[in-house]
């Protein structure tokens, strides 16, 4: 099958889902609708508790059992992967969509070899017939994630932090999936090998011709990595569109404090933003638009109605008090001695 | 050795903490009945000053020894070999004069406790530095409960006062509060109150924005610059946050496997990095702008842990401009190239 | 007194609301009785949620009023004569031991004294030996526990193998040669069962309890703080200790009850009367021979060991679930 970039390998439509807690309904994802085309990336982004992490289980289907799914749905090649059976979804975790987990150290079992963990993704998928293929594979996906393939037969605890985090890149690309989910994958690594890896990922997925979906509150990361950004918040995506525009000039109140809010070594220095309050909780959102108790723009129709979609170009926001295209953020020292 | 001379010319320790020659090492492999063979050189001959209400940032990568200075200079930890000096107020100097330097060593007992009340420290985990038995009340009061300082009455007071200072008000609301009943930005709050209730002259803060969300962690950072600004708070900000650091510290000192590599002046050191490994570290930083391009960090290898290392340059391994002088020789020594600029590299 | 410090408003952020903080030492109390209770409540309600949280707290309560009813009865309906659970003799029964009776209602034993008054009067024994024992014990493991993590090295090492030894040896028979060697009266017991525990395994798990909340950077703040080693280890180790311990005080109480009916089946304690001495007195007649005919002189001492040792055993087990977060379930 070969989709032009115009046909979207992932496209999430109207995605709800909520928890069921002894406190109440948690409703961690609501409304939220995007497009994947092969070969992009995508950064989701917002502080915890956002929901970035409950849209990535959905697209995994890898849920709880107290989450429940209200409305939506995930197309993954044309095909709406939500009312699949557990056995055939199954055929498409991993082999369609695979996800580098966010601590590599859970994500592989520390009592098996690591080559022998990522041999055994392959051959559960039956992607090769045989095992000397399916180890044959996995060295390649080694030397591909930047690892020596002399280290397959090495146990998790051998590897540092950073090339813990190749293997499970190398057990995330072992079925050759169309869409990779990275979950805050560098979070844990010190900066040198955080640009390594994300050099490494970035390579993989141009030449694989991947799409790939950075779950990351790490808005430099995103901003370096990725093509389209989308702004998470209680649950919502507040805004969304191409990486450089966005960052150009946010329309949402709250896309703009995040990057107010975010130091860099790069530019003048300015001075912080403090984006002040805490997140809504997501039992008992706030009525009309989420944000509103910690938006300085906020007025009497944010407090009771849901903002209407706002767009500038490629790029849109729910929000009734959309920003001006200024810059925000100024332009970097790009020749930097 | 240095330990035995504990009287330091005045002129050479004007600043509130001087740090020279400060080693610690770990044994590796230790036993009840076998003594250690290998080391962790943790921290190797660090030396730096500070002076009152001066920041410096610590940078570097996990197992750096950043955290091991910090917990040198709040005497949690006993140094190997090395001295830190202090000029604390209330601090009587060895010879007894007051307002003296005094020696690390030599703060015990009685002085050990009027140092306790000048030198605090706040920590990385606000999840876990906090007894989660004790309510935010015995939390921030524990300093002044265990140095007897106020009645009780005079406690509450105190800690009222310090609470809405952090911004957790109304402070009767979170007076009786426990900890898991806070978010980990308010719990944050809760430890720079904690440290400053007893109005310390110096704070070790080591990493006190790593486990906070990005909205939460640009509060504490401006709190704490504020706070320690109008309290004329001098502090040493332990990161491996390139970008924090530069808006917390008027100094960044880089470290790299026990040895202070660079230390200047946070706008030069960014500017003008003469270290190749600060150079590195800097290229390695993301940025938050999609159109700023940034060169790979010419740097190769991976960190490792120095256990017994060789006497040469810690970072020759992994140098761009290592040269046979650079392995054949010690260490390079820590030398002022450019004013307030040290470096300790043969090859800039 | 050290005066408030004359702090500068914050730069940006306008000046906080001032908001009167309560003077009253009263009102302080009122506070933390209120979180008390307030924390109370909250783990009340998981211990009731399990089943057997329940139950065992039912049982357990069942044999309290039990233990109370023994001297309200001898005060009120039962004379001394008749029904002292030693010195009683039924003179209004012909033959002993002799079937239960609206008089008796469990009867009465060989020597002719009424079964039910020696169950009441023993139920109250077993739980003051029982409690005493636990407390024994958890005074002791807990400090055992926290100061050898704390200070680690030599003192460790000591009271380490220490608690290894306690636990190679077969703890009853210990007992049984104790006991004839020494006269073990209630008391005593509760000591020595105390003293074997605390010293032993317990003391091991509380160690590596308090081997995890040593390395909390929440010590190192109270090191920070000024804190002492005293300070620490019973502000900071021992507090959070205490979850566990109550946990081992319930297992405690079991196995002393249970020590105490196998010493006093074999005769070999100085007590007036308890379950294990009722059962005694049934085999040294031969009654345990005639199969279920004399019933009442083992099933009610019998029944009542089991029900009182597994209902403190279940209870330590919902507790566990109180204390242990792991296991309880998740709903948040």
């Amino acid at each position: 099958m070969t989709a032009s970039a115009a046909v979207p390998v992932l496209r999430v439509v109207d995605l709800s889902l909520r928890y069921l807690t002894r406190g109440g309904e948690v409703k961690a994802v609501q409304d939220v609708n995007f497009e994947l085309a092969q070969g992009e990336a995508l950064g989701l982004v917002g502080e915890s508790g956002c929901g970035k992490t409950s849209v990535a289980n959905c697209l995994m289907r890898l849920l709880p059992d107290n989450a429940q799914l209200v409305a939506g749905q995930v197309f993954l090649d044309g095909q709406d992967i939500l009312p699949l059976s557990e056995d055939q979804i199954r055929e498409y975790r991993w082999q369609r969509i695979a996800m580098v987990f966010q601590a590599a150290m859970n994500a592989l079992d520390p009592v098996y070899k690591v080559g022998q963990q990522v041999v055994e993704a392959i051959e559960a998928h039956g992607v090769e017939p045989t095992l000397s293929l399916a180890r044959e594979r996995v060295a390649g996906l080694f030397r591909m994630v930047g690892l020596d393939p002399a280290l397959m037969d090495r146990y998790p605890h051998e590897f540092s932090g950073g090339m813990r985090q190749r293997a499970v890149i190398a057990m995330a690309l072992a079925c050759d999936p169309r869409v990779i989910i990275a979950d805050e994958p560098t979070t844990a690594l010190d900066v040198i090998v955080q640009d390594r890896i994300l050099r490494e990922l970035k390579g993989i997925q141009q030449r694989l011709h991947m799409a790939i979906i950075y779950i990351s509150h790490d808005i430099a990361v995103v901003a370096e990595v990725t093509d389209r950004i989308g702004v998470m918040y209680a649950g919502r995506l507040v805004e969304y569109g191409p990486t450089a525009a966005v960052f150009r000039a946010p329309l949402h109140p709250y896309t703009a404090a995040l990057m107010g809010s975010f130091p860099s070594i790069a530019g003048e220095k300015r001075v912080l933003a403090n984006l002040s309050g805490e997140p809504p909780n997501l039992i008992d959102p706030p009525s009309g638009c989420p944000f509103h108790p910690r938006c300085l723009h906020a007025t009497d129709v944010c407090r009771q109605e849901i903002p209407p979609r706002v767009e500038r170009g490629d790029q849109w926001a729910d929000c009734w008090h959309p920003l001006e295209a200024a810059p925000a953020l100024e332009p970097a020292d790009n020749g930097g001695t | 050795m240095e330990a035995n001379q504990p009287h330091t010319p005045p002129a050479a320790a004007e600043g509130l903490v001087s740090v020279s020659g400060l080693t610690r090492q770990f044994p590796v492999g230790r036993s009840l009945f076998r003594r250690a063979t290998s080391f962790i050189h943790a921290v190797d001959d660090v030396s730096f000053q500070l002076n009152a209400g001066d920041s410096l940032g610590l940078v570097g990568e996990s197992g750096c020894g950043k955290t091991t200075v910090g917990k040198l200079l709040v005497k949690l930890l006993e140094p190997t070999s090395g001295r830190i000096t202090y000029r604390l107020p209330g601090l009587d100097g060895a010879a007894g004069q007051e307002n003296a330097p005094l020696e690390a060593s030599a703060i015990i007992g009685r002085q050990l406790r009027t140092f306790r009340r000048q030198v605090q420290m706040i920590f990385q985990d606000p999840y876990e530095s906090m007894n989660p038995r004790r309510t935010i009340y015995d939390t921030i009061a524990e300093p002044l409960a265990v140095q007897g300082m106020g009645t009780v009455l005079d406690r509450v007071d105190m800690v009222s006062e310090i609470l809405m200072l952090v911004g957790l008000t109304p402070p009767a609301t979170f007076l009786f509060r426990h900890p898991h009943e806070l978010s980990g930005g308010q719990r944050q709050r809760v430890a720079i109150a904690r440290a400053l209730v007893v109005e310390p002259a110096f704070v070790v803060a080591d990493e006190p924005t790593s486990m906070l969300d990005v909205s939460s962690r640009t509060g504490i950072m401006n709190l704490m610059q504020q706070l320690a600004h109008g309290l004329g708070i001098a502090y040493l900000y332990v990161t491996h946050d390139l970008a924090v650091a530069r808006y917390m510290c008027h100094r960044i000192a880089v470290m790299y496997l026990g040895k202070i590599v660079e230390l200047a002046e946070t706008e030069e050191l960014l500017r003008n990095p003469l270290h190749p490994y600060t150079r590195a570290l800097l290229s390695a930083v993301p940025v938050p702008n999609p159109e700023y391009r940034r060169e790979p960090p010419s740097i190769v290898g991976d960190l490792t842990a120095p256990i017994d290392p060789p006497e040469r340059c810690r970072f020759f391994d992994r140098c761009p401009l290592a040269t046979h002088y650079c392995r054949d020789n010690p260490h390079p020594a820590f030398e002022e190239k450019a004013p307030g600029h040290w470096v300790a590299c043969y090859e800039v | 007194m050290i005066t408030p410090p004359n702090f500068p408003p914050p730069g940006s952020a306008s000046d906080p609301p001032v908001v009167e903080v309560g003077h009253s030492r009263l009102r302080l109390l009122i506070a933390r009785t209120r979180l008390a209770l307030h924390s109370f409540r909250a783990g009340w309600s998981i211990f009731m949620e399990s089943r057997i949280g329940v139950l065992s707290l039912v049982i357990i309560g069942v044999f309290a009023i039990m233990a109370v009813a023994h001297p309200i009865l001898m005060l009120t309906i039962w004379d001394a004569e008749t029904y002292d659970p030693v010195t009683g003799y039924a003179f209004d029964q012909v033959d002993q031991p002799s079937a239960p009776s609206w008089r008796h209602p469990l009867g009465t034993d060989p020597l002719g004294r009424d079964v039910l008054s020696q169950l009441l009067w023993s139920t109250r024994s077993e739980f003051v030996l029982g409690i005493t024992a636990a407390l024994v014990t958890v005074a002791i493991a807990t400090t055992v526990g926290a100061v050898s993590a704390y200070y680690g090295g030599l003192v460790d090492v000591f009271f380490m193998r220490l608690a290894d030894l306690i636990i190679a040896l077969p703890g009853i028979s210990l007992l049984i040669v104790l006991s004839a060697l020494f006269k073990l009266n209630l008391f005593y017991l509760a000591l020595v069962i105390g003293i074997l525990g605390g010293f032993g395994g317990t003391a091991i798990i509380l160690k590596s309890q308090a081997l995890s909340i040593k390395v909390k950077p929440y010590i190192e703040a109270a090191r920070v703080a000024g804190g002492g080693h005293f300070h620490i280890i019973f502000v900071h180790i021992i507090p959070n200790l205490l979850p566990l311990s109550l946990l081992y005080m319930m297992f405690t109480v079991t196995s002393a009850i249970f020590a105490e009916a196998v010493l006093s089946f074999l005769g070999l304690l100085d007590l007036r009367m308890s379950w294990g001495i009722m059962i005694h007195t049934a085999n040294t007649g031969g009654y345990l021979m005639g199969g279920t005919r004399y019933w009442w002189l083992v099933v009610p001492a019998g029944a009542s060991i089991t029900l009182l040792c597994s209902a403190f055993y279940l209870g330590g087990r919902a507790l566990d679930e109180v204390v242990n977060p792991r296991l309880r379930r998740r709903h948040d």
